[in-house]
């Protein structure tokens, strides 16, 4: 199949000041019609750049762009009209109706007449939102707004569509969904430029652009590029270790360079490509699996700095505090926790224990209910029903004692940005009630173990989002909490800087620490000890990631992820619904 | 499959086949279902023009009513009560009356009396005697305006039973020749209402036209939406107009509303045409929306848009715009400063139109100057509307 080159990158440059790093670097690349092309990297990495520079949005330091044949500088006008564009976000006006927005991006495009009725049918009928003309855009659900988004972007026929992350945050059935109606289009000839976080979805694409920190790093099949690190994937099990020891004893050794945790098992990367696994003590077994794309990036990257992982001690906490509550082991209980925003029931009847030292994680689209489930829990909202209880206080008859005991990271972590580290910590300390020497000696052992001295002095806005996301986890647990709620604790931050991030995890957990985290990067639930699929403000499984893969029927799928067992729940939690909704019916 | 090193990407043709006028048509459809469903703008247009009137009608107005004076009445024989009585039957008294001057003081002092008029004891026998008969009028000069409005109000009361006690009769000046007496023009009641009412239409349609506008475009950068419009084919006017047409008629419609609740509710006169006021306004309302929309395209915050437009829109209508104040009596530093102000001049043409009429000296020379703020702002507007995101 001979596809032509409808956008053609020579060298773009893109420096938005002069003292900054540049968002994009020399970046050369062809992109083809009649296929998908992901453009894949963490966030940061320049993708919503590259998209817009494409769009015409920006214009591009050095170097040039062409679109079907058009400079994107200068035939900007033209370039606008062959090119759709949706936006994260996905650029839609919320208090408009459905309808409203599709005649809005009709009247802009110049869809009249009969044609415009017929194209409104056939995309009303393509994303399923027939039934919704009349409701306001802002009262959709995530996945219907991107459906709508994407009908917005399809009103003409585009040479070229550019999805900027059209899967961040929406639930998996939706995404699904997505991906089918792009296939199809691009049946049609359009070229799709498809922007995404998610490392499982590069493995979808025709065609990947890799980037980070501005940077191609590779660009052709996903196979070609996961092909490469053939036979240098393993998954380790051991009967006497647990997983979490097991990793932090493999990524010791200096020819692993990557190593994740995926449900019992240990994910790792050897340096070079064997069949014999290295031995790692007697009761490790070992069985080579096949590599996926984020291992193929992690080798592309050159894993994680040794350096790094050998200065995360473990012995962060002094003492973790003694149960005051005895013998008791559950650390964290819900009881049918519901909350209420006027009419709305954001969480609903939510129930569940967390253990001393274990990772407990709720995973779920945006706008699921984890944050407002995480908020009940620490005492930041009052629950309308049911009971939140922390190391054996109940938080609402005394949420401030209950705060004592734990530590909260919010999202986006919540620093104070112009005051220095050093401040930021004394700050946090006070807050805490630690004063005089212990406050000091705290906040010494907390830059030595975080590895903040060089940047103590500089304000918290300043830093790099990895060292935000340090100086932020160590603000929350000077105080030794025996519980750390971590909201969307990645979200933002280069594999890499997660990866470092789940070590010192482990580290605590190792010292008895209790964590609760809230994700919507489905690969990382696998580092859980145990989750619970949250989806339109219910709990609709639980249990270890293992024990969800597997309680999906396995004959067509040997080999099933985490997102395939949250469609298997979703798909059950609605057939429940409506067999319910039926029974009730008829009683 | 191509491996195409040239690197050139092959040509799509391009049928360009919109239409302008339903480009700009769809814009202005959006924009209008966005203001009737923001229910800020609905309050503003409508809500806030009514409490304005009701303020300048009952609440700011510059009249004192109800003023609360203290007599201390030492005495208690008939002429003293006959000059109690005139007080108490003055409807701009509230009289509260005392014995001793101990019992007010507080009061006074304290603020619940605006002023405290002393007879003293033997003021009757003084007034038998016809010799020099003094009274105490006690004020708060804390409060000036207030103060010399009740010395300026008990001197008329005085002077009034005066003459009908007849006393003045035997005085020495009885036959007093020339009488000054002053007539207002305009306003002959001279009422602040008269003045204040015209001028509010000036704030209220600052308020639409910069305040409200100054939160659009603003609004459009932060909720993402403006980057997915400046990736579909429209023009900087295609922006630019469609917010501005919605907003020009909710200005209109506030400004008409205001006209007919003062005119035909609160007798305020309106002496000059309707069609001058539309004209006037027209104009006004051109350059406030210039400025809210400038505003909006350059700060891209509705935040800072909202405090921007607070500090050079709304202040200075009320402040420097002489509605409230008088610009003549203000430091000639800051009579400069007004010059550049458009509420200034719209509120020298409204008060010309509502009290005097179609005074053509004063009006055209206004109209001349916002047409000129105006033309300034909205070219400056359209080439400050960025088409992308640099």
């Amino acid at each position: 199949m001979a596809s032509q080159v409808l956008i053609s990158l020579s060298e773009v440059r893109k420096q938005f000041s002069a003292d900054a790093r540049p968002a994009l670097e020399c970046v050369t690349a062809n992109i083809y019609g009649e296929r998908i092309t992901g453009l894949v990297g963490p966030d940061g990495a320049g993708k919503t750049t590259l998209i817009r520079l494409i769009a015409g949005l920006l214009d591009p330091t050095r170097g040039r762009i062409k679109v079907a044949g058009y400079d994107t500088a200068r035939q900007v006008s033209t370039v606008h009209t062959i090119v759709s564009y949706m936006p994260q976000r996905f650029g839609l006006y919320e208090d408009l109706t459905v309808m409203e927005n599709l005649h809005l991006y009709a009247d802009l495009r110049g869809v009249v007449g009969k044609h415009r009725h017929e194209t409104f049918e056939r995309l009303l009928a393509f994303t399923g939102l027939g039934h919704f003309t009349g409701r306001l855009a802002g009262k959709l659900s995530g996945g219907m707004k991107q459906k709508l988004g994407l009908a917005c972007a399809l009103i003409h026929r585009p040479v070229v569509l550019l999805l900027d992350e059209p899967s961040a945050g929406v639930d998996p059935v939706s995404r699904r969904e997505l991906w089918k109606m792009v296939n199809e289009l691009v049946d049609e000839g359009t070229a799709v430029i498809w922007s995404t976080a998610y490392m499982d979805e590069a493995q979808r694409c025709d065609e990947v652009l890799l980037l980070n920190e501005g940077k191609l790093l590779y660009q052709g099949k996903p196979g070609d590029l996961t092909g490469q690190v053939e036979g240098q994937t393993f998954l380790i099990e051991a009967t006497e270790d647990s997983r979490r020891q097991l990793l932090s004893k493999a990524l010791e050794q200096p020819d692993i360079i990557d190593g994740v945790i995926q449900g019992r098992k240990v994910r790792l990367i050897l340096k070079t490509p064997t069949t014999v696994f290295p031995a790692l003590g007697t009761n490790v077994q070992a069985r080579p699996t096949p590599p996926r794309f984020e291992d193929a990036f992690m080798v592309l990257l050159g894993g994680i700095p040794k350096t790094r992982i050998s200065n995360i001690t473990s012995h962060i906490f002094q003492k973790l505090r003694e149960d005051s509550t005895g013998t008791r082991n559950i650390v964290v209980e819900a009881q049918d926790l519901t909350k209420c925003f006027g009419s709305f029931t954001a969480v609903d009847q939510v129930s569940f224990t967390v253990c001393r030292g274990e990772i407990f994680g709720l995973l779920g689209p945006n706008g699921a209910g984890k944050s407002t489930t995480f908020k009940m829990m620490c005492g930041l909202l009052r629950p309308t029903s049911g009971k939140a209880e922390v190391a054996g206080v109940d938080l609402t008859m005394a949420p401030a004692k209950a705060r004592e005991r734990l530590g909260y990271m919010a999202q986006r972590f919540s620093l104070y940005s112009d005051l220095s580290v050093h401040q930021n910590l004394e700050f946090f300390g006070g807050v805490y009630g630690l004063m005089g020497r212990r406050l000091q000696k705290t906040i010494h052992r907390m830059i030595e173990e975080f590895e903040l001295a060089p940047f103590i002095n500089s304000n918290a806005g300043d830093l790099p989002l990895g060292f935000k996301q340090r100086l932020a986890m160590a603000c929350a647990i000077m105080h030794e909490p025996q519980v750390l709620f971590l909201d969307e604790p990645t979200s933002g931050v280069d594999p890499i800087t997660r990866r470092e991030f789940w070590i010192r995890i482990n580290a605590m957990v190792n010292q008895g620490m209790t964590i609760m985290v809230t994700t919507h990067f489905l690969d990382e639930a696998e580092y859980c000890d145990r989750i619970a699929m949250v989806y339109q403000g219910r709990i609709i499984a639980t249990g270890t990631p293992d024990d969800l893969k597997r309680s999906i029927p396995s004959e067509n799928l040997p080999e099933p992820t985490l997102e395939d067992a949250f469609i298997e729940m979703i798909q059950r939690h609605e057939r429940y619904e409506s067999e319910g909704e039926g029974l009730r019916r008829d009683g | 499959m191509s491996q195409n090193l040239a690197a050139e990407s092959q040509h799509v043709d391009v049928h360009p086949q919109r239409s302008r006028l339903r480009c700009m048509w769809g814009l202005v459809r959006k924009e209008t279902y966005q203001m009737l469903r923001d229910p800020s703008s609905v309050g503003i247009g409508i809500a806030l023009p009514l409490l304005l009137l009701f303020l300048f009608t009952y609440a700011i107005s510059l009249d004192v009513r109800n003023i609360k004076l203290g007599v201390v009445c030492e005495d208690n024989s008939p002429i003293v009560n006959r000059l109690l009585a005139s007080f108490q039957n003055n409807k701009y008294f509230m009289v509260h009356v005392a014995r001793d001057r101990r019992e007010v003081q507080d009061d006074l002092v304290g603020g619940r009396l605006n002023g405290v008029l002393v007879i003293p004891a033997d003021f009757a026998s003084r007034i038998e005697r016809r010799s020099l008969s003094p009274l105490q009028l006690l004020v708060r000069g804390s409060d000036v305006s207030t103060a010399a409005l009740v010395q300026n109000y008990v001197r008329g009361v005085l002077r009034h039973w005066l003459i009908q006690e007849g006393l003045n009769a035997g005085q020495r000046n009885s036959g007093e020749i020339v009488r000054i007496e002053s007539r207002v023009w305009f306003n002959q009641e001279i009422e602040s209402r008269a003045a204040l009412l015209p001028g509010s239409i000036a704030v209220i349609m600052t308020l639409i036209g910069t305040l409200l506008t100054a939160l659009v475009v603003a609004r459009e950068w932060e909720r993402g939406t403006m980057e997915a419009l400046l990736a579909t084919p429209i023009t900087r006017m295609d922006i630019v107009l469609s917010k501005f047409v919605p907003y020009f008629i909710l200005g209109m419609l506030a400004m008409g509303l205001v006209a007919a609740v003062s005119t035909l509710g609160l007798g305020v006169p309106l002496r000059g045409s309707l069609w001058v006021l539309i004209m006037v306004s027209a104009t006004f309302l051109c350059s406030a929306l210039g400025l809210g929309l400038l505003i909006s395209s350059v700060t891209r915050n509705q935040f800072v848009a909202s405090q921007v437009a607070l500090i050079v829109g709304y202040l200075p209508a009320l402040i420097l715009s002489g509605l409230v104040f008088e610009i003549d009596s203000m430091p000639r530093l800051i009579q400069y400063l007004t010059c550049v102000m458009p509420p200034r001049y719209f509120v020298s043409a409204l008060r010309t139109l509502f009290l005097a009429g179609n005074v053509w000296q004063v009006i055209l020379p206004n109209t001349v100057v916002l047409l000129g703020f105006a033309a300034f702002f909205l070219t400056v507007t359209i080439q400050k509307t960025k088409m992308n995101l640099e």
